[in-house]
């Protein structure tokens, strides 16, 4: 991350120093200007669905909700703790129901329940979890249909399907690739170092905990 | 009909909490206070992502890259009209549908090129913008493998995207 933004920042500001140099300062404001813009926007959301979240727990339908997709989630994301599955089931809710209020929130707290304080390295789990949001499946995409009905088209909402088709087709790819990835991880298992951080001694084992395998206790005898 | 839908989950939602006894309004004051704190350590990466975007749009380096990328990406069947909305989209979410407008406005609203960028903006996230909020409130820097499959896996959905429109 710190490479790609320093090489990109550098080359645009040597081409814009060249091109306009007056512009160069107002247009790095405006940028912040821009995500202040964005933050405010994002609070306000926020506010609202953190507090139906916090309702949510209160009545306890996140465990319902949780419940109901945890096959699938149990299947995905192995050896991780209750309190995860369940932010990653609300972050799945939110993201099919087409809530992204609700499902970033949810979003950065199961990657915070996953991490150990001091880890600076992505576990699979985590990657998972991030590829399954950067290509999320979107069942309406309210806001297109929209800006080409305001433009005048004969059919606004044609794109639907393939919209579903491609971003389907980008999440699945997206989740065998990180198997894949996550596999050719555990053959190289006892030479690298960075795959020491199993999920397994994070936090203390609950109930809900699947069996830890033999071969998953890797991290503890170095 | 699907206005309703947000509305409603919310009004049963209440509804349980008051069978359940559950205090809402410090549900609300906790709700707040957590959305505080979150936008506290989302902030300075959302801040400087956004500075880099301006800076890419505004010395024209995206055109510039884009229009080396047209060639390339024609082979896959991707139009060269929409190259520079495929080289926003991982980057910023405002940024494709001022894009797709600029298309919508070029190419008229039901030509080729326009539906794949409409496909392309409803289908796409930003996955840089994603990856920075997401590992926000935890240390963990070292991303691996994921911007890499995440691209690729966009990309993929772009071609079949493109693909789609042709047919459909």
């Amino acid at each position: 991350m710190n490479v790609a933004f320093t090489a990109l920042t550098l080359i645009s500001l040597v081409l814009l120093t060249i091109v306009s140099p007056a512009t160069a300062f107002p247009t790095m404001l405006q940028g912040v200007m821009n995500a202040i813009t964005l933050i405010l926007k994002l609070c306000a959301i926020y506010s609202v669905w953190l507090s139906v979240l916090k309702m949510m727990q209160a009545t306890a339908l996140d465990k319902k909700l949780s419940r109901i997709l945890r096959p699938l989630i149990k299947r995905l994301f192995k050896n991780e703790s209750d309190e995860t599955y369940q932010w990653i089931s609300v972050n799945l809710a939110g993201n099919m129901l087409g809530m992204g209020g609700v499902a970033t929130p949810a979003g950065i707290k199961a990657m915070q329940s996953m991490a150990t304080p001091e880890q600076t390295v992505a576990s699979n789990n985590m990657i998972l979890l991030l590829i399954i949001n950067a290509t999320s499946i979107q069942l309406i995409p309210a806001t297109v249909i929209a800006i080409r009905a305001t433009a005048g088209s004969a059919d606004a909402s044609s794109i639907f399907l393939p919209t579903l088709i491609s971003t389907a087709v980008s999440t699945i790819s997206g989740v065998i690739l990180c198997k894949v990835f996550s596999l050719t991880d555990k053959k190289k298992d006892g030479k690298n170092e960075q795959n020491s951080i199993s999920p397994i001694h994070k936090q203390p084992l609950n109930k809900g905990f699947c069996k830890i395998k033999p071969s998953m206790h890797r991290g503890n005898n170095r | 009909m699907s206005v309703f839908i947000l509305p409603v989950i919310l009004i049963v939602l209440l509804i349980i909490c008051i069978i359940k006894k559950v205090k809402v309004y410090d549900c609300f004051l906790e709700g707040t206070k957590d959305s505080l704190s979150l936008i506290k350590s989302i902030f300075p990466y959302v801040a400087s992502i956004f500075v880099c975007i301006e800076l890419f749009k505004a010395s024209g380096l995206s055109a510039t890259v884009s229009g080396w990328l047209a060639k390339p990406l024609s082979y896959l069947g991707i139009p060269s009209e929409i190259t520079e909305i495929i080289l926003l989209v991982p980057l910023s979410g405002n940024g494709t549908i001022a894009l797709l407008e600029s298309i919508i406005n070029d190419c008229g609203v039901d030509s080729y090129p326009a539906r794949c960028a409409a496909v392309i903006a409803g289908a796409t996230e930003t996955i840089f913008y994603i990856s920075a909020v997401y590992f926000s409130a935890c240390k963990v820097r070292k991303l691996r493998y994921a911007i890499p499959v995440a691209i690729f896996c966009t990309l993929l959905g772009t071609v079949v995207a493109c693909a789609l429109c042709r047919i459909m």
